[in-house]
């Protein structure tokens, strides 16, 4: 995936099997988005692939929802553009899935961060979707708040059995509920489960010890090489933070 | 009341039932600047209407269109922003029209009724193109209304969730190219936008619905149509910026009503 003459994604390679939540992990501009919105087809990658099981249902969780405040609109309306036609039992209980009843009929102007971020995902239930996408789904949420979504995203896939992928900043809140994960910058720097990832070399090298990720110590270091399978080469602590 | 009078005010009505529902997707999708654009390059169009022979209406609907379809076409262009893009296009677009107009000396044209509208000189040819034309607007408008909406609210979930972007993006820049061509009687390339915008954002204190809004907005445009024309009448004002006036007077009006009610 090459932009503006600058190389984004290379030779990356994932899928998501059914009832599979995949998380992929990595610093500001490693390409997490590019990634999501090849996956959703909203870009192209000048090679590569990205096959789509045919009458695939997508549930798509953008970063973020800038409906500008001349637009009126309840959360109740915005719900139902989710669906063909209107299910207005449907659209209740989809909140109320995600504890949000509440705001059915206020505007989307006027409810929280928190509580867009819920409506959001209680959206994408609504499509009743074979894969969730969500990108960074706990931005604007506090630490409560966040388990929280995460939960209700691992019990949507319970409920359903959907495939996810999802984009994520903290791995250590989301490895609970995450069966695999993919640490990208640029390229797969490693993959594998949750506790893998967190030990492989390479991860340290992106976001530093575990401690330092909790200090959110994005600093990304580019003194490591890779091997022709795509492993790290030279392998050294990488302590920062 | 007086045949002339009557025709003014049916054509106005007809321009206000229009703009109200097009310029609330103008307002909700921060496009002002391109009916701005697209309002000034109504200019050139009269200059090819009149050069090709086919009436200064259809040059202004061909010329109005062929720039909307260039700019639905358009990508985001890099080097500057699209406020600057569409800042260029427009003035030149003015500034070409004035020009053009000027190099065809045989012709004896009242520019100012181009630039400010002149309601008063409506004639029943212009009252059909008003209203023919204006429920050929809102009839396709009525396809495109699901999924311009799904599309303002996020355009990137209205792609994943199967909305035909692309095509509504286009339906509704010709559409709006088809409103500028109906309403350049009435107000003029000049104020085509205020037409558009004034309304919409006066009936935004009321609604919350974006259909409401909607309906308001048409409501708000006539009755700017009825106010401004009755000034005009009255006080022997130029009938386009008095509309234009009464509907900036209404807009004050919906502030200071939602400010009571909080």
């Amino acid at each position: 995936m090459i932009a503006n003459g600058n190389t984004l994604l290379d030779e990356v390679s994932l899928q998501v099997p059914a009832g599979n939540i995949v998380t992929v992990v990595g610093p500001n501009g490693a390409g997490k988005t590019t990634l999501l919105k090849a996956v959703l087809g909203l870009v192209q990658p000048q090679a590569g692939t990205v096959w789509r099981r045919p009458g695939l249902r997508v549930g798509y969780v953008p970063q973020r929802l800038s409906i500008d405040p001349s637009l009126p609109l309840t959360v109740r309306r915005f719900l139902a553009l989710a669906l063909r036609r209107g299910g207005d039992g449907e659209v209740a209980a989809a909140l109320a899935g995600v504890r949000a009843a509440h705001v059915l009929d206020r505007q989307v102007h006027d409810i929280s961060g928190g509580e867009l971020q819920r409506v959001m995902l209680a959206r994408a239930a609504l499509r009743r979707p074979d894969l969730l996408v969500l990108d960074e789904p706990v931005g604007n949420v506090d630490m409560v708040g966040q388990a929280e979504l995460y939960a209700a995203i691992a019990k949507l896939r319970d409920d359903t059995g959907c495939g996810v992928l999802m984009v994520s900043h903290d791995l250590h809140l989301v490895m609970a509920a995450t069966d695999q994960v993919i640490c990208l910058n640029h390229h797969v720097c490693c993959a594998g489960t949750p506790q893998a990832v967190s030990r492989d070399p390479a991860y340290a090298a992106l976001f530093g010890t575990p401690a330092a990720a909790n200090l959110a110590v994005y600093a990304h270091h580019h003194d490591h090489r890779h091997g022709p399978d795509g492993c790290v080469a030279n392998e050294r602590d990488q302590r920062h933070g | 009341m007086d045949e002339f009078l009557l025709r003014a005010l049916l054509a106005g009505l007809g321009v206000a039932i229009v703009a109200g529902p097009l310029g609330c997707f103008v307002v909700w999708r921060r496009m002002a600047y391109f009916g701005d654009t697209l309002a000034h390059s109504a200019l050139l169009g009269v200059g090819l209407g009149l050069a090709l022979d086919v009436g200064a209406t259809a040059g202004i609907v061909i010329a109005c269109g062929a720039i909307a379809a260039v700019l639905a076409a358009m990508h985001r262009p890099r080097r500057f922003t699209a406020d600057t893009v569409l800042g260029i296009l427009s003035h030149s677009a003015l500034a070409i029209g004035l020009v053009g107009l000027a190099f065809m000396t045989d012709l004896r044209l009242d520019l100012m009724a181009y630039l400010f509208g002149d309601i008063l000189a409506v004639g029943p040819d212009d009252l059909w193109w008003i209203w023919g034309g204006g429920g050929g607007v809102l009839l396709g408008l009525v396809p495109l209304w699901r999924p311009l909406l799904h599309m303002t609210v996020n355009e990137e979930l209205a792609a994943v969730e199967g909305e035909p972007v692309m095509l509504a993006r286009l339906g509704l820049m010709l559409l709006l190219a088809l409103v500028v061509a109906v309403a350049m009687k009435i107000v003029g390339a000049l104020l085509i936008t205020a037409l558009l915008i004034i309304p919409a954002a006066t009936a935004r204190a009321f609604a919350r619905t974006p259909e409401t809004m909607a309906v308001l907005a048409a409501l708000a445009g006539a009755l700017a149509v009825f106010a401004g024309l009755g000034g005009s009448f009255a006080y022997d004002t130029p009938s386009g910026p008095s509309i234009v006036v009464a509907a900036a007077a209404l807009f004050v009006l919906s502030l200071a009503a939602k400010a009571v009610r909080r």
